[in-house]
């Protein structure tokens, strides 16, 4: 008798198995919408594609076969033209940023993985106030419409992520001064 | 012989002021060529603009770009759309990142089509020495030119057109030929302004500037869309100057000024003073906001500000 009860138990929650999938289907459906909540004021603006060196990405292209080296050292066979330079360089080195396991990615410090189009999630990490006037269109140039469509840059497209100092430019010729009009 | 006159004139008594009317046609019909064309006449006899109706606009328009087509043989566009409802533009410019590079300049050259040659700029990149006695205008230098910007110890200060709430340059103007637009944008009509240079002497930021000679620009250069109000090809004799490039921002969508776009940097802001969700009004309400000669009660719409 035992037996046939806890076979009709067990029949019902094999009935019930859909139902608890799509429920918790649902629930990380209401759980990402509630991350998007952040993101909400991010996705409706357009960012150009980053800025990689020629031939750079992706990098699992060489990345994928090669045994992660966690030690920190100086690089000497590749990437040799990358220094970090006044970006709290002693603090700092490539894993920090570039996640070690999948190389097309970037890792936050929480470990969440994100694509190198939304690095201003990375950035965003130590630069809050930054990236808050940035979400708010007041740090950094943005283009298109004032009232549509508003293109935005980012981090990298005007700071070298290694070496983030923004760098000179020649200046356009200053104006023809009065004594020099003819 | 005497009384005959005096009879004459009892009988036909002309008025001082019909005599001087029938002088002035007949100055008027000797002085202007002998042409069938009569589109002099109806630039002799254009209304003002804000007196016009929409249908001699557009036929001030017509004109006005058959003159450009037959002058630089281009098709030149002449826009005059009206400001946008609820629209108040405003402007913000971050000292702390401008680096002096002048490309804003070169590149509100371009799209307004300023002349070359005699050089006209809208912009003005002021530079300063780093803890000197600041925002002197007068005594500022805009001739730098070092291989390289920023210079060390330099900051630097764009100045233009502040397009102030209570513009000085508007009440003295004797023909009503400038003025504030609803959305804000102080115009001029280059077809009813005399060249008294008035606006020039009275404006305190030195954002207007004067055709001494023919605008020189290259052909190939000309901006093709253009506004009645703003960038269309000016007139020799005429003063000229920044309107928040109305030929692209009075749309729906409206791009932004072409200082906004070029600008390396990112260290101008441009938007609506009345949409609490726009850049300018973020700036206003969360950075520390300064007004070039506040002082002067001329209102400015135009915010200088330090990001940091």
């Amino acid at each position: 008798m035992r037996i046939v009860l806890i076979l009709i138990v067990m029949f019902f929650f094999t009935l019930l198995q859909p139902i608890v999938v799509v429920a918790t289907h649902e629930g990380s459906h209401s759980n990402k919408s509630g991350e998007s909540k952040v993101e909400r004021d991010l996705p409706k603006y357009f960012v150009p594609p980053p800025p990689f060196s020629e031939g750079i990405f992706p990098c699992s292209d060489c990345h994928a076969d090669m045994e992660v080296n966690p030690t920190r050292r100086k690089l000497e066979m590749f990437h040799t033209n990358i220094e970090l330079k006044n970006h709290a360089e002693d603090q700092r080195w490539c894993l920090d940023c570039h996640n070690p396991d999948n190389r097309d990615v970037l890792r936050l410090a929480s470990g969440k993985l994100i694509s190198f189009e939304e690095s201003y999630y990375l950035c965003g990490q130590c630069h809050g106030t930054i990236f808050r006037d940035w979400k708010a269109g007041v740090h950094g140039k943005r283009t298109g419409e004032w009232n549509g469509k508003k293109v935005y840059r980012l981090c990298v497209h005007c700071h070298n992520p290694h070496q983030p100092r923004f760098k000179p430019l020649v200046p356009k010729p200053p104006p023809v001064k009065p004594i020099d009009i003819r | 012989m005497n009384e005959k006159k005096d009879k004459l004139t009892k009988e036909r008594r002309v008025s001082r002021r019909s005599m001087l009317k029938g002088m002035a046609a007949g100055a008027a019909a000797i002085a202007i060529p002998n042409t069938s064309d009569a589109s002099i006449w109806d630039a002799f006899f254009q209304k003002h603009f804000r007196e016009m109706n929409s249908s001699e606009v557009s036929a001030v328009i017509e004109r006005l770009e058959r003159e450009y087509s037959e002058k630089y043989k281009l098709p030149i566009e002449v826009k005059a759309t009206k400001a946008i409802p609820g629209v108040k533009f405003g402007y913000g410019l971050d000292l702390s990142r401008c680096i002096g590079c002048r490309r804003c300049v070169y590149a509100c050259v371009g799209e307004n089509n300023q002349s070359r040659n005699p050089q006209i700029h809208w912009i003005t990149v002021l530079t300063f020495k780093e803890g000197e006695k600041w925002v002197d205008l007068e005594e500022a230098n805009k001739y730098y030119n070092p291989s390289k910007v920023p210079e060390p110890g330099h900051f630097y200060m764009p100045v233009q057109c502040q397009q102030c709430e209570n513009p000085p340059c508007v009440k003295v103007c004797p023909t009503k030929a400038t003025w504030k637009e609803d959305d804000g944008i102080v115009v001029i009509d280059y077809n009813w302004c005399i060249g008294c240079r008035y606006c020039m002497a009275a404006c305190p930021y030195g954002a207007r500037h004067f055709n001494w000679a023919e605008p020189g620009i290259p052909k190939e250069e000309i901006n093709k869309s253009t506004h009645y109000l703003g960038n269309r090809p000016r007139y020799k004799g005429v003063v000229e100057k920044c309107t928040f490039c109305i030929q692209r921002t009075r749309h729906q969508p409206g791009r932004y000024t072409a200082c906004v776009e070029i600008c390396p940097v990112g260290a101008r802001k441009f938007g609506n003073l009345l949409d609490p969700d726009s850049e300018i009004r973020y700036c206003i309400e969360n950075k520390r906001v300064f007004r070039l000669k506040d002082d002067l009660n001329t209102n400015p719409k135009f915010f200088y500000f330090f990001a940091t």
